[in-house]
């Protein structure tokens, strides 16, 4: 088994600008932000993201990396409509693809199952079909004859996900109450990408993870893992952390002018991800 | 709190909270998936009382027995594991009836929380997204709760369709009809159901306080109405018993609602 340890750096020099880029997580849970940070401090640009939206979609968009967006919402959950985003799109600077979020699984599931689309009911009727030009329509090949929506496959180029623990090849297990639709997002992309709390050895992952069940993620699924305690800050990532509901304030306070903004990105975006935590736990530590 | 202040008349949010539990009556042994402060106390009122097979979720990935709906720091009833992947399971097998809110809603139900404006590439006012919206209206029961009655709600035609209405249903036939179920829109001001010409919102009752009047004045569309108004029914005394004690003891729900009194 091969050692597939790196950094954040590592993996931005693995992308390039106009790439399709799936996010793991759901809206302000368990979200690879480290990586997110790396990728708002790079030169990348006009990306598509794909996304159960959070504070990933808005920071990106907040800095101008993003054309366009794949989704079925953005939320910061305790804060309903994400700041950052709504500007952006209010601005008409960024564009949205919209899903339904049901729908939505069933097209990361047609890209993991390499398949062009899956059928459902979900769309009809709804301003999804007028919105979203890649859904499209399919007439059942049986006596129903049913006419049905066809969820065509969010094929990615690049999936990122936070897992709380794995071992060095990139098996990973999720602590919290959800594993969400990460293991979708790894296997609908051709290169995968995991930052996780902690890596323990192989023979130590079971007893990690507590069950066999929650041991979702298989190497075959990752190409890189980056060890970061606090990769997910500030959304939550339980058992380890809940949400930083104070720093998610101070996020989401930055999106009222320019000049908030460029402060927040000076203190908290502009800095190496050694310097961000340490500063966040300084700040803890003053609360 | 003494006996005799469960005699004392009903808060505007506590008529809310029993018109939001009379919408699952008769469901039965499904999910009740009531979204918002009000709509979670009801959906757990009405199982705490005359529809108890209801299930319900923790907010997060199980469903729970707990008669109390925000705060489990007594501990966690759970009765099942039911991750979001789940959800979706459970929506479109159809054994659930969902609350939400929303930000359009016009005279067939069609429902907006996407966005506001006529120019999809840059809205006026970018709100939450299409959600699971459209999923849920064609495959499972859908309710609305709106905690601000108002022209800018209820509108003649809304900006973006993502809960389906009433027509859009019907105009594609069968087999968009064949799951689709709109039942009832509870506000703060008063109880509609869609039981008018060709399946228009009507409005079936006014909550203790309002007039027929002001529920028009506060609508952007021509709203026929039953016969005979009535009000909405009061909580009685256990019921009220359980709202203020078990279920929402800190009172969340008048911050979603203030009494106008």
């Amino acid at each position: 088994m091969r050692d597939k340890r790196c950094s954040e750096e590592d993996v931005v020099a693995e992308l390039q600008s106009g790439m399709t880029i799936g996010i793991g997580g759901w809206g302000s849970r368990r979200k690879p932000m480290s990586l997110v940070r790396a990728i708002v401090r790079s030169r990348l640009g006009d990306l598509t993201i794909v996304s159960y939206g959070g504070p990933d979609v808005g920071l990106l968009c907040a800095a101008g990396k993003v054309r366009k967006v794949v989704l079925a919402f953005v939320s910061l959950d305790s804060i309903p409509l994400e700041p950052h985003y709504r500007a952006a799109r209010q601005a008409g600077s960024v564009s949205e693809e919209p899903w339904d979020e049901g729908l939505f699984l069933l097209g990361l599931q047609a890209a993991a199952w390499r398949v062009p689309f899956l059928p459902s009911r979900v769309g009809l009727g709804s301003d999804l079909m007028r919105l979203n030009p890649r859904l499209g329509t399919v007439r059942s090949p049986f006596d129903d004859g049913e006419e049905l929506v066809a969820a065509p496959a969010l094929t990615l180029d690049v999936a990122l996900c936070h897992l709380n623990v794995s071992d060095a090849g990139g098996n990973a297990a999720f602590l919290g109450p959800d594993l969400y639709f990460d293991d979708l997002f790894l296997r609908a992309a051709a290169r995968r990408w995991l930052s996780v709390e902690r890596v323990v050895p192989t023979e130590d992952l079971l007893a990690a993870a507590g069950t066999e069940q929650r041991m979702r993620i298989n190497r075959s699924m990752v190409d890189g893992v980056v060890e970061r305690p606090g990769a997910a800050h500030f959304t939550s990532c339980v058992p380890e952390y809940e949400r930083d509901e104070s720093f998610q304030q101070r996020y989401a306070a930055s999106a009222r002018t320019p000049e908030d903004w460029a402060r927040f990105r000076a203190d908290w975006v502009d800095v190496s991800e050694d310097e961000y935590q340490d500063r966040r736990a300084a700040v803890a530590a003053r609360s | 709190m003494s006996g005799s202040d469960h005699l004392e008349r009903a808060s505007r949010a506590e008529v809310c909270v029993v018109a939001i539990a009379e919408c699952f009556r008769g469901d039965g042994e499904i999910l009740a998936n009531p979204i918002g402060t009000i709509p979670m106390i009801g959906g757990r009122l009405a199982r705490a009382t005359f529809e108890p097979d209801l299930m319900m979720t923790d907010g997060e990935a199980a469903l729970v027995a707990n008669d109390e709906a925000f705060d489990f720091s007594a501990g966690k009833v759970i009765e099942a594991y039911n991750p979001y992947r789940a959800m979706f399971d459970v929506v479109w097998s159809g054994r659930r009836h969902v609350i939400m809110s929303g930000s359009q809603i016009d005279a067939y139900g069609n429902h907006n929380f996407a966005a506001v404006g006529a120019d999809w590439g840059r809205p006026k006012v970018q709100l939450l997204g299409f959600r699971g919206a459209p999923g849920n209206t064609i495959q499972n029961a859908t309710s609305y709760w709106i905690p601000n009655h108002s022209r800018q709600t209820f509108v003649e035609r809304v900006d973006v369709v993502t809960g389906v209405g009433w027509d859009r249903a019907a105009a594609l036939g069968d087999r968009a009809t064949r799951y689709f179920g709109l039942r009832r829109v509870v506000t703060n001001l008063c109880v509609m159901d869609f039981g008018g010409a060709d399946h228009r919102l009507r409005l079936i009752s006014v909550h203790y306080g309002v007039t027929e009047d002001e529920v028009r004045a506060a609508t952007g569309f021509e709203l026929p109405a039953v016969d005979e108004i009535a009000e909405t029914r009061q909580p009685d005394a256990n019921e009220l018993f359980l709202i203020r004690e078990v279920i929402d003891p800190l009172g969340l729900r008048e911050r979603e609602v203030p009494d106008p009194a």
